[in-house]
């Protein structure tokens, strides 16, 4: 088992990171009602612990004995019935999903849901009726109508069905939404905190930790407990015992974003057209294919372009699965490390210019280019008039 | 075992006025409805204004004063945002209701029961032009028998034709001490103990909205206990303390890209909503004494735009470094390129 899992903490009173939200949200549920609730915080800062922790808190370790399951969810609007299939993981006092999978027709499946939970509604040894819980994902990437329509189902369905709902950022949560939980921020954790975490676990698996090393890795964590833990696991296996200067490896794909850097940095040229001699070449070649000759053909292709080299990486990027606003981040946070201070304002204009448009758009390749293509302009018009 | 559900009610609605002449510092609306209420004669309504001000409430409870709790079922229909309100909607839900015949006016048990119905219809301005224009003809052919109140926060959003057929109200926002009277009310009803300072952070994080206010006042009970400073409604209600905001500030003016950078970053980690803080920020800016009209100009500028950007679900993060780095711009005198423009 991964240590990130390993050492979840399963119940409230095991956290380390967030002592304080953890103690109130005990308060909360210890008359055995909660309001609707509203996780918000960057990744990686123990949301999601809390959420099973607040379940486990309120329905005893049943909360933990949940199945996945892939359901399809026929639903009758009006004159058609929809098909929609959805993974769910449930217990038996709650259900947890990510209602926007399912894309634009979301708001069927909150509405749906919801209505189902109320319909069969646990009911304990005395007779009296309890209430289960619904989580919610990733709320901020619901469609306004789903969010519209939560909002009255919320307060209609309130006496059978609590919601907890779970997001990174709170602005993209419509205010009735806000309005009608109880808004839970969770900080992500500081890098104090983090090597507090590290220490512990290192002192559970029996591990040697020299001074500093824990420091350093959260230091490289980006105040992401999840990564700390997982790049922790990762030196583990790389080499043990462990080194004070032993190098902590980062990202592939921050690697490789560091690379497109210096390569736009290096040289800014689009690509340029073949001319005519190598054209002949070319058709010479393929009049004789051997392996050499093929060869050439390539490096004629590549030797002309540095935005085209560029597109190449990043088309890797995206086809594994990066998604392109973090690409763009990391490059801009690349780029800003190696600029004069007087291009700074600018390039991070842009880059908010081309995220903002990249969420608009359909490709996101388009507008990752367009950004790199506009560093080039400004960065070589920058070069040309300092040196001439 | 499922929990027990006990019967706390959300304070929002057990101190809901029930009457008319309960709801607090909408004079005109509640004279013209009392009035209604004594000669049981009624036109179509609209009311407007901000949200948690009474505008539903006052809407309810007309309707319950009128017909009271038998008749309600059978004269009033709902309708609000979450119920699907299309065309359609519009065309068979609405129509058959409104078509339904009522008997004569006859007083039952103390209530005027006037011979119509009446039709509610919450959040109005998120209805489609298609749905507002379909309701045109329905609104006169039926009259006779169907009033209509529109309940919405723009009313821009409600096409012209729809407004001339109503009699508007608009909902004024509620002042400091009506709101402060009215939790005060709450806190002695429900034991509570709050101070003169937290009064004061409340009526100011809520900005008018006394449904903000009562659901942090009862979310900073649950959490805090009976007496509640004003920093616990703080951390209830998600503001964001004044001094990150400043210490945002006081980087810009520092005019090293750097620096904003890292507290940009810290702004995020601490995950604050960005929406939020650039309200605040603005705030800030729109007081500041020692920063120049053209300099606000080109602050509230950048501001406007980032958070139209937010609102179409751009980056938080970038958004908000580059509304810092425009401000620095701004505040230190230095040029915006000229080729900013796209």
């Amino acid at each position: 088992m991964l240590w990130v899992d390993k050492y979840r903490p399963k119940t409230l009173d095991q956290v380390i990171v967030h002592q304080d939200i953890a103690l109130n949200l005990k308060k909360l549920v210890t008359e055995q009602d909660c309001p609707h609730l509203l996780f918000y915080g960057p990744s990686g800062s123990g949301k999601k612990t809390l959420i099973m922790g607040l379940l486990r808190q309120v329905f005893g370790p049943g909360a933990e004995k949940v199945k996945v399951e892939n359901r399809t969810w026929k639903i009758d609007a009006g004159s058609r019935t929809i098909d929609l299939e959805l993974t769910t993981l449930s217990s038996a006092n709650h259900v947890e999903l990510s209602p926007s999978d399912v894309g634009f027709q979301d708001r069927y499946i909150v509405q749906e849901i919801i209505k189902e939970m109320a319909k069969n509604r646990p009911i304990d040894t005395k007779g009296k009726r309890g209430y289960k819980v619904l989580v919610l994902n990733e709320v901020d990437k619901l469609s306004r109508e789903a969010q519209h329509s939560l909002r009255r189902t919320m307060e209609k369905y309130s006496s059978s069905c609590r919601l907890i709902l779970c997001c990174n950022s709170s602005s993209k949560v419509i205010e009735a939404i806000r309005s009608r939980c109880l808004n839970v921020r969770i900080n992500a954790p500081t890098e104090e905190q983090i090597v507090k975490v590290l220490e512990f676990i290192g002192k559970k698996e029996g591990l040697q930790l020299p001074s500093g090393f824990a420091a350093r890795i959260a230091e490289k964590s980006n105040r992401s407990l999840r990564r700390a833990i997982l790049s922790f696991e990762t030196c583990r296996v790389q080499q043990y015992p462990f080194t004070s200067n032993q190098a902590i490896p980062p990202m592939d794909w921050e690697e490789y974003v560091s690379e497109i850097a210096s390569d736009i940095m290096k040289e800014q040229s689009p690509k340029r057209y073949i001319n005519l001699r190598e054209v002949n070449g070319i058709r010479r070649v393929l009049l004789t294919p051997t392996n050499y000759n093929l060869d050439s053909i390539l490096r004629i292709l590549l030797s002309t372009t540095r935005l085209f080299q560029v597109r190449g990486k990043l088309y890797e990027l995206l086809t594994n699965c990066i998604p392109p606003e973090i690409v763009l981040k990391r490059l801009l946070y690349e780029l800003l490390k190696r600029l004069d201070a007087e291009l700074k304002h600018e390039i991070c204009h842009w880059a908010a210019y081309y995220e903002h448009r990249m969420r608009l758009g359909q490709k996101a390749i388009f507008h990752l280019e367009a950004f790199v293509a506009k560093f080039m302009s400004i960065y070589k018009g920058f070069l040309i008039t300092t040196f001439g | 075992m499922a929990p027990m559900l006990q019967s706390s009610q959300q304070w929002v609605e057990k101190y809901r006025p029930r009457q008319v002449k309960d709801v607090a510092h909408q004079d005109e609306v509640v004279r013209v409805l009392t009035n209604t209420l004594e000669t049981t004669s009624c036109p179509h309504m609209l009311f407007y204004g901000p949200p948690g001000i009474g505008k539903t409430t006052t809407a309810l409870a007309i309707a319950h004063q009128l017909f009271g709790p038998e008749l309600y079922k059978s004269r009033v229909l709902e309708l609000n945002a979450s119920d699907d309100r299309g065309i359609n909607v519009v065309r068979t839900k609405i129509k058959d209701f409104a078509a339904v015949a009522v008997g004569s006016a006859q007083r039952q048990g103390g209530y005027p029961c006037p011979p119509y119905k009446i039709i509610i219809l919450d959040e109005a301005d998120s209805m489609t032009e298609d749905a507002q224009n379909a309701l045109r003809r329905t609104m006169e052919t039926y009259s006779k028998v169907t009033r209509f109140f529109f309940i919405c926060n723009y009313i821009s959003r409600i096409i012209e034709p729809l407004a001339s057929r109503c009699a508007k109200f608009r909902f004024k926002p509620i002042t400091e001490e009506i709101m402060s009277s009215r939790i005060l009310h709450i806190c002695k009803e429900e034991g509570l103990n709050l101070d003169a300072e937290a009064l004061s952070t409340l009526s100011y994080i809520s900005q008018g909205d006394l449904r903000r206010a009562i659901t942090y006042l009862q979310g900073a009970t649950r959490l805090f206990g009976s007496s509640i400073s004003s920093k616990d409604l703080i951390s209830v209600s998600g503001v964001i303390p004044q001094d990150v905001v400043e210490a945002l500030f006081t980087a810009c003016r520092s005019g090293d890209f750097d620096l904003a950078n890292k507290e940009v970053n810290k702004i995020i980690a601490e995950g604050y909503p960005v929406s939020l803080l650039l309200s605040q920020i603005f705030d800030v800016v729109v007081e500041a004494e020692d920063i120049s009209d053209e300099q606000k100009a080109r602050i509230c500028k950048r501001l406007a735009e980032a958070d139209k950007c937010l609102v179409d679900g751009a980056d938080e993060y970038l958004q908000l470094l580059n509304v810092a780095s425009h401000v620095m711009l701004a505040l230190c005198n230095m040029p915006e390129e000229l080729n900013y423009e796209s």
